[in-house]
């Protein structure tokens, strides 16, 4: 079984955010970069099943250079190989740009029986990537998975959605994004991580993909990038227990206006 | 004359509030583009009962795909249908909420349109006759301002963020009966309903939440408490998720859920910004904690400084006759 998954190199959730000097994104530097947590499920889930079932674990990542730390802690946790696609002209690209990007290298070694991703990367939180994946591939799709059962040619899927949980039955090949709740992602041992230094990333760009700046330019763009409105000072509310808890719904009705 | 289309999610044959709230959205862009037809989506066995309250929010024309087979929602039929509408009415925009079917079913209709896709949007605003679109990016830490370059501009929506237009029972759409392949390679075998039923937290107007402030499993009851004497949803921090107390579905943050509630009451959360990237977009945020300098402080309007057990208790109390005399 070959199972190809999407890794995105992502800030740390802890890291502060600095605007850079055009307004339009942020300062690359002194930003501590991780494996977006939704794809440390999708990798620990392609290594459970290839542990299951035997067959490969291939880590791809689209990012500059600093995107090879990613897929080096991919290969750590035990993936076989990593495809790495870089290229000044994927700096600009839009979500289609990098779905289309992935799409190609996917394709250019020779599919998969399973195709893994996060259900969002964090940051920039578009949950787009493994809906326009499949559809440029043209494969079925299930994605917010908590659970994942693969049968003959196909896998039986449990997705989250509000209040409720669905069963879904795809047929193989796949794209299937990871949620929290899949399972619990492993650390890479020592071993992993002197083995990982041996192993191959292949470096791929834009023309080796096949892919001309027409199909990269982008179809949305982030204008302006600026920090949150400051929200109001707190109002603390003294006295003891009984007098706060009145005074609070007091406020809440009166000056809030949300009770 | 230009048009915007927007997917109105149905579930067991009512329209979800998220989708009402899109509808509404629509009317607004459509409004402020100078008039442009507002062009709804309804899909689903049943779901032609439902043209008539898409009228009254404020679509001029409804698309209807009514079919038996069209039972469960599946993404690969969705998306043929949306797509459909898309290819002949050619809108300007499309606008489809940011729930877990729209999360999974506008990035194949971008695949299969070209469009741009814009997730999770908090704002539209239509300048020049374009849209434009804020989202909230880095766990809330940071604003975008994104625009489109082409046409369609689709975007997906946040819920309980876009105000609800008061329907006006006078207005009638006009219905479209259409049919779609229902042929898909993927497919709902059962869906299974959450244990009791709870509130949706992302749709809920009030959510009551606790943390590891709580110390144990054995005291969560005190937040459920509280939520019911508000009406509340029932939320819960990573880190209580994370020691197995309670389950991830009722996690709010990153990795957990996003809420934009009209009232949210932290108990005993600290406040970190995993918490925070999920909850700070919530209109009036409560803090009760017993650390006056936990960076839930920062972002509250409100603030309790004190023992969560006995404040809690007291709160739930003096809720529950004030709701009981509000009647």
């Amino acid at each position: 079984m070959k199972i190809i998954v999407c890794v995105k190199q992502v800030p740390d959730t802890e890291t502060r955010i600095r605007i850079n000097p055009e307004g339009n994104g942020i300062v690359d530097q002194d930003v501590n970069w991780v494996v977006s947590p939704y794809d440390e499920f999708a990798i620990e889930e392609a290594l459970r099943i290839k542990e299951a079932k035997g067959g490969e674990v291939v880590l791809v990542s689209l990012g500059p250079d600093r995107a090879q730390t990613a897929l080096r802690n991919g290969l750590a946790m035990g993936a076989d190989s990593a495809v790495h696609l870089k290229d000044a002209a994927f700096d600009a690209a839009d979500t289609m740009g990098v779905a289309k990007a992935l799409a190609a290298a996917i394709k250019g070694i020779g599919g998969a029986d399973l195709v893994l991703t996060g259900q969002q990367g964090v940051g920039g939180d578009h949950s787009q990537v493994p809906g326009l994946l499949a559809g440029l591939l043209d494969l079925p799709q299930v994605t917010m998975a908590i659970k994942i059962e693969l049968g003959e040619g196909k896998a039986t899927v449990t997705r989250e959605i509000e209040g409720a949980s669905e069963v879904w039955e795809t047929a193989l090949p796949a794209v299937i994004s990871a949620q929290k709740g899949l399972n619990e992602p492993r650390y890479a041992s020592l071993k992993g991580i002197m083995a990982a230094k041996k192993k191959a990333i292949d470096v791929k760009d834009a023309a080796a993909l096949g892919l001309a700046a027409a199909d990269l330019a982008p179809l949305t763009t982030v204008a302006s990038l600026e920090l949150p409105p400051a929200r109001p000072a707190v109002r603390m509310i003294d006295g003891d227990p009984e007098t706060q808890a009145r005074e609070l719904l007091r406020l809440l009705h009166e000056e809030a206006k949300v009770i | 004359m230009k048009s915007i289309v927007t997917f109105a999610e149905q579930r067991d044959g009512k329209l979800r509030r998220p989708s009402l709230e899109a509808v509404s959205e629509a009317r607004r862009v459509a409004d402020a583009m100078g008039g442009a037809q507002v062009e709804a989506v309804v899909i689903g066995a049943g779901s032609g009962a439902l043209a008539a309250e898409l009228g009254h929010y404020g679509a001029d024309v409804v698309h209807v795909f009514d079919a038996a087979e069209l039972a469960h929602y599946a993404t690969e039929v969705w998306a043929r249908a949306l797509g459909q509408v898309i290819g002949e009415v050619k809108p300007a925009a499309v606008l489809i909420p940011f729930t877990a079917m729209g999360k999974d079913l506008a990035p194949r209709v971008a695949a299969a349109t070209g469009a741009g896709l814009v997730s999770d949007c908090s704002a539209l605003a239509v300048k020049d006759g374009k849209l434009e679109a804020r989202r909230a990016v880095y766990s809330g830490k940071a604003f975008a301002t994104v625009r489109w370059s082409g046409e369609p501009q689709m975007a997906t929506l946040r819920a309980n963020v876009f105000s609800l237009a008061t329907p006006d029972t006078s207005r009638a759409a006009k219905t479209v009966a259409r049919t779609v392949d229902a042929a898909s390679r993927a497919k709902v075998t059962a869906v299974n309903a959450a244990a009791g039923g709870k509130l949706e937290l992302t749709e809920a107007q009030t959510i009551v939440s606790g943390g590891r402030g709580m110390k144990g499993p054995e005291h969560f009851h005190l937040v459920e408490d509280l939520a019911a004497a508000f009406g509340a949803a029932v939320g819960a921090s990573r880190a209580i998720v994370d020691a197995g107390w309670v389950d991830h579905h009722i996690q709010v943050g990153q990795t957990g859920k996003t809420v934009s509630p009209n009232l949210y009451i932290a108990c005993g959360i600290s406040g970190a910004i995993q918490h925070l990237a999920g909850m700070s977009s919530s209109r009036i945020i409560v803090a009760i904690n017993k650390d006056g300098d936990a960076p839930i402080f920062k972002v509250a309007n409100y603030g309790i400084l004190g023992d969560a057990f006995e404040v809690m208790p007291k709160l739930t109390e003096a809720a529950k006759a004030y709701f009981a005399a509000k009647g």
